[in-house]
């Protein structure tokens, strides 16, 4: 590493160190921030001689990252953003802080996906999904797709992990359809974790014609775009790996979705050479994510915290929540996207007949929504509040990205 | 209305349903049920024919491809001009609004609207996106609008339609006005749930839709809080 590199990445861990010793945060931004004044090229030195897996899409790829780096940890130490902090930034300080690993598993944000393809130049990419996010401010789903699909063709040496359920990852996975329209090249693994969220992609990003679905398949009426026969699949409670073994799977983490998860986990893991007979057992080691999932007991009330940014993920939430009191606490800030109107998007009924809690910066643009769903709710101003509101017992907390945080706070910053 | 029920059709949620835009045809249906109205939602896909017989029409916001689609898929059914000249009530949101209009840009090229409301709307060089409030029309005799915009567009009106308000936060059409409507057809930059902040707008389209002049008032707490603390966050953000 050159003298520069070496020079930002130490006082890269020492304000990361600062940061958390000041009570400022988990300092996972600040001394990437710092290291990369210092040398622009941090993240490239840093990355170079590990093999890397970057971790990619709209909801999941916390989880997966942390369960992905569980399995490749069969081979040996492995850095990685466990934080959450998915840009250039924080892959810097989590490198930084690792110090020499042979390998890396990094989340990435999906907007910055070509820039870290370009600085860390990874072994492998996976790609989980595109939804809806914040959509005041992040790129359009298509356009988004886009991105990743030029970022990708500048990079055909690079294995890929995609999910075979989402249109709009298969045509990003795959580079301009060639003379033959053989739609898929052989550098693409599939999986598929089964998805519920299909309203950002009836349209084809390819020729602009409907997609039609039945069952798991899906295929565009107008363009040879369609399922990819998935490699990995997710049976029961466990995966179905490309040699026709199934895995059980035992997680920690609530829901189907995590499932999922592990299947993709697996299958990055598989890149590296990892047997999924040996790495399956690793990832009920992982618990929760930065706060996510949670548990965290309060004058007997058994809290638990739900992280649900985007209509998709809030779909998976109510899945993964008990039938228990319920507090759904909703901002707007900056990290959050400043438009509500997403709620719409959202069916609350699930919640019908459980105690349901209202708070955060937005609770009325909730209190709205859900009066509209025919949902009863009670408005809190206080997490305390919303404690003190219900019986001893789970209290199940979802929240979006800076209510969550607020709460998190609220709790110790409990991990 | 046409028929025993209400009947609102969400046109083409496969296309133009970008942001919410669900909750105008759930916010209509409510409201009309509180009133003791049966209604009907039918949300009909691009790839179906649209009914020409509905009451109310949804036309809501959609990224620049499937707008261009929805609006040749529109134009070759036709249902809804016939639907107008029989006096259904249209209520177009953002890029819903646009394609009403005689044209609109969508990734950098002029498309065909239907034609149906006296506007053109082009590229402004920003993006509009943040609160949206204005003094709505006084001849429409509703509180002012409260809104969310995110739209890359400027809409110029013709002389055949009426702006539906004046900007007072947010551009709108042009920073000046917001929004047109003509007879019983309304168009909006607030986009996806508009309703949701704005009741009376969703009684104005029900009034429009039922030729009942006086609905029975319904219970606004929580619409009305939340037009409070918009207007007091665009008060704020303006300070």
């Amino acid at each position: 590493m050159p003298l520069r590199a070496k020079v930002a990445s130490s006082v890269s861990r020492t304000a990361a160190a600062l940061s958390r010793a000041a009570g400022r945060g988990d300092g996972s931004v600040i001394g990437g921030w710092i290291g990369l004044k210092i040398d622009p090229d941090l993240l490239a030195h840093l990355a170079a001689g590990r093999a890397i897996a970057l971790v990619s899409g709209t909801n999941g790829k916390t989880t997966t990252t942390r369960l992905a780096a569980a399995a490749v940890g069969v081979l040996g130490k492995v850095a990685t953003n466990s934080f959450g902090a998915n840009m250039p930034t924080g892959h810097t300080s989590a490198l930084a802080k690792a110090g020499s690993t042979p390998y890396a598993v990094l989340e990435v944000d999906e907007h910055y996906l070509a820039q870290v393809l370009e600085a860390t130049e990874p072994h492998v990419v996976a790609l989980l999904n595109l939804s809806r996010d914040q959509l005041d401010r992040a790129k359009e789903v298509a356009m988004m797709a886009q991105l990743w699909r030029a970022a990708l063709v500048r990079h055909q040496d690079i294995r890929v992990v995609a999910n075979a359920d989402d249109p709009m990852v298969v045509w990003a996975a795959t580079p301009p359809p060639n003379h033959d329209h053989r739609i898929n090249p052989p550098q693409v693994t599939w999986f598929s974790a089964g998805q519920r969220w299909h309203d950002d992609s009836w349209v084809c990003p390819e020729c602009g014609s409907t997609i039609q679905r039945s069952g798991d398949q899906w295929w565009c009426t107008g363009c040879p775009l369609r399922r990819p026969q998935p490699q990995w699949t997710v049976e029961d409670d466990g995966v179905l790996d490309p040699t026709g073994a199934w895995h059980k799977v035992s997680l920690q983490l609530p829901g189907k979705v995590n499932v999922g998860n592990a299947a993709t986990a697996l299958a990055v893991a598989a890149e590296f050479g990892v047997r999924p007979v040996d790495a399956v057992s690793r990832l009920s080691s992982v618990t929760s994510i930065a706060g996510r999932y949670a548990q965290v007991e309060r004058d007997g009330r058994l809290i638990r915290l739900l992280l649900a940014k985007n209509p998709a993920s809030w779909l998976e939430a109510f899945d993964m929540a008990d039938v228990a009191p319920t507090l759904l606490s909703i901002n707007a800030r900056d990290p959050d996207g400043l438009d509500t109107s997403w709620l719409f998007d959202v069916d609350f009924s699930p919640l019908r007949g459980r105690q349901v809690l209202i708070t955060g910066d937005r609770a009325y643009d909730l209190a709205v929504r859900l009066d509209v769903n025919e949902v009863p709710f009670q408005h809190v101003r206080s997490f305390d509040e919303a404690v003190r509101a219900v019986p001893p017992g789970r209290l199940e907390v979802i929240a979006n990205y800076t209510a969550f945080q607020d709460i998190r706070a609220e709790l110790d910053r409990v991990n | 209305m046409s028929t025993e029920s209400l009947r609102i059709v969400w046109v083409y949620p496969d296309l133009l349903s970008t942001y919410g835009d669900r909750g105008n045809a759930l916010i209509l249906a409510r409201r009309a049920r509180q009133r003791g109205l049966p209604v009907e939602v039918l949300e009909v896909r691009s790839d179906q024919r649209l009914p020409a017989t509905a009451d109310i029409y949804l036309v809501g916001g959609g990224e620049d491809g499937p707008q261009a689609l929805g609006a040749q898929r529109l134009i070759a059914d036709g249902s809804l001009h016939r639907a107008v000249a029989q006096g259904s009530v249209v209520f177009g949101v953002c890029a819903g609004y646009q394609l009403l209009g005689n044209s609109f840009f969508a990734k950098g090229t002029k498309c065909a609207g239907l034609e149906l409301l006296d506007i053109t709307s082009d590229r402004g060089e920003t993006r509009a996106v943040g609160e949206l409030a204005g003094d709505i029309d006084a001849r429409l005799g509703v509180p002012p609008l409260s809104g969310f915009e995110n739209h890359g567009g400027r809409t110029h009106l013709g002389p055949s339609v009426s702006p539906l308000a004046r900007v007072t936060a947010g551009v709108g059409n042009d920073g000046a006005s917001e929004g047109a409507w003509r007879g019983k057809l309304l168009g909006t930059y607030s986009h996806g749930p508009a309703l949701a902040r704005n009741p009376a707008l969703a009684d104005l389209l029900l009034r429009w839709a039922t030729g009942i002049h006086q609905l029975p008032p319904l219970d606004d707490t929580w619409p009305d809080r939340l037009r409070s603390e918009r207007r007091a966050a665009v008060a704020a953000a303006r300070a």
